[in-house]
């Protein structure tokens, strides 16, 4: 069993790693990563990554996709444990650089004390100061 | 810290969200924040959600966030001083002068945050978009990879592997070694006290001339070397 951690959600695959080479069925890839393979490329919404001539086979072949290659491929943090049974895969850099251009206040949601959910969304009409602190 | 400037700007749709970094959950943030009675949401933030969406790297930071969800000030460092770096190590007293320092400062940013409060974007302290830009912490391929490798590294500690996670947030630290959150979190998740035991005193004096907290940059401040 390998488990797949994509922006905080949690999978569990029984396709087995090769380095950081993990091939996955067309349904599993889109479900962790939100992309499908389209003729035009990787395709989420409306953006399409092309893949480049000559990288297909590090890409698709027999009906997989490698989230590994397409990690590389996007410039995705793609970070697993030494045996390869827990990996990760995060947003770019540059999206994030990106996103954060756009001056909106990404969302989270996180409980508290209790337990209860919030949003930084449930706050939209009040001015926030969103501040970290820590006990250590 | 926020109680007291909560209570008085509550009704002008004010609100403080404090989050904790806190890789040991809920009952780590627990007593200081039963200690607060904080009337304002308190959030538990386990793999440091919050420091990777907003490219943080130590506590206190802040953020401001106008009525419509827009960042008019980015994370910078939120009215504290470096004055501990002058700290008896022996005694843990601070020299007056810094606790003085430390005081004004304080004081200064809850009046910044009170002009906004009042003014709007018509506050001096608020930037306009080129600057918050301009200001936003860049992510480099480094930091992405640190905060991945973090995700990993608790997820490791938490379900039972903790030699191995411990091992895991290492590397985290050291792919964002301006990411004192990282490391500090990882020296708390190792042994409760090392984030503030002679390791940390040994890389904040390796620091030297930099910056521990960076003094925010605002209309009253003394400009940063």
């Amino acid at each position: 069993m390998t488990t797949i951690i994509s922006t905080g959600s949690v999978h569990k695959v029984t396709d087995r790693p090769d380095g950081s080479d993990l091939w996955l069925t067309p349904q599993k890839f889109e479900a962790i990563t939100g992309f499908a393979l389209k003729s035009e490329g990787f395709c989420r919404d409306a953006i399409c990554v092309p893949i480049p001539p000559g990288r297909e086979r590090d890409l698709h072949r027999r009906r997989k996709i490698n989230i590994g290659g397409f990690a590389a491929l996007t410039h995705r943090p793609w970070v697993g444990t030494e045996s390869g049974d827990t990996w990760v895969l995060e947003e770019p850099a540059d999206a994030r650089n990106e996103a954060l251009r756009s001056l909106e206040a990404p969302d989270f949601e996180l409980p508290d004390l209790d337990g209860r959910k919030h949003r930084l969304s449930d706050y939209r009409g009040s001015k926030v100061l969103l501040a970290s602190w820590a006990s250590w | 810290m926020w109680q007291a400037l909560y209570e008085e700007l509550k009704g002008k749709k004010f609100v403080v969200i404090a989050v904790a970094l806190e890789s040991r959950g809920a009952d780590a943030a627990r007593p200081s924040i039963e200690n607060a009675k904080p009337t304002y949401p308190c959030l538990i933030d386990v793999d440091h959600v919050v420091a990777r969406e907003y490219n943080m790297i130590n506590v206190p930071q802040a953020v401001w966030i106008d009525e419509k969800g827009h960042i008019v000030r980015p994370t910078e460092t939120a009215g504290v001083t470096e004055g501990f770096r002058k700290m008896n190590p022996k005694t843990y007293e601070m020299p007056k002068e810094e606790m003085e320092a430390g005081a004004a400062a304080r004081r200064r940013y809850l009046d910044a945050i009170r002009d906004w409060v009042a003014k709007g974007p018509e506050s001096k302290f608020v930037l306009d978009a080129a600057e918050a830009r301009k200001r936003t912490p860049r992510f480099t391929p480094e930091i992405a990879r640190a905060h991945a490798t973090f995700r990993l590294g608790r997820y490791l500690v938490e379900h039972g592997r903790r030699d191995e996670g411990l091992q895991t947030l290492e590397r985290a630290a050291a792919l964002n070694p301006d990411a004192w959150s990282i490391w500090r979190q990882m020296a708390d998740l190792d042994t409760v006290g090392k984030a503030g035991g002679p390791e940390f005193w040994a890389r904040v004096a390796a620091l030297g001339e930099k910056h521990y907290y960076p003094p925010v940059d605002m209309p009253g401040e003394t400009k940063a070397p």
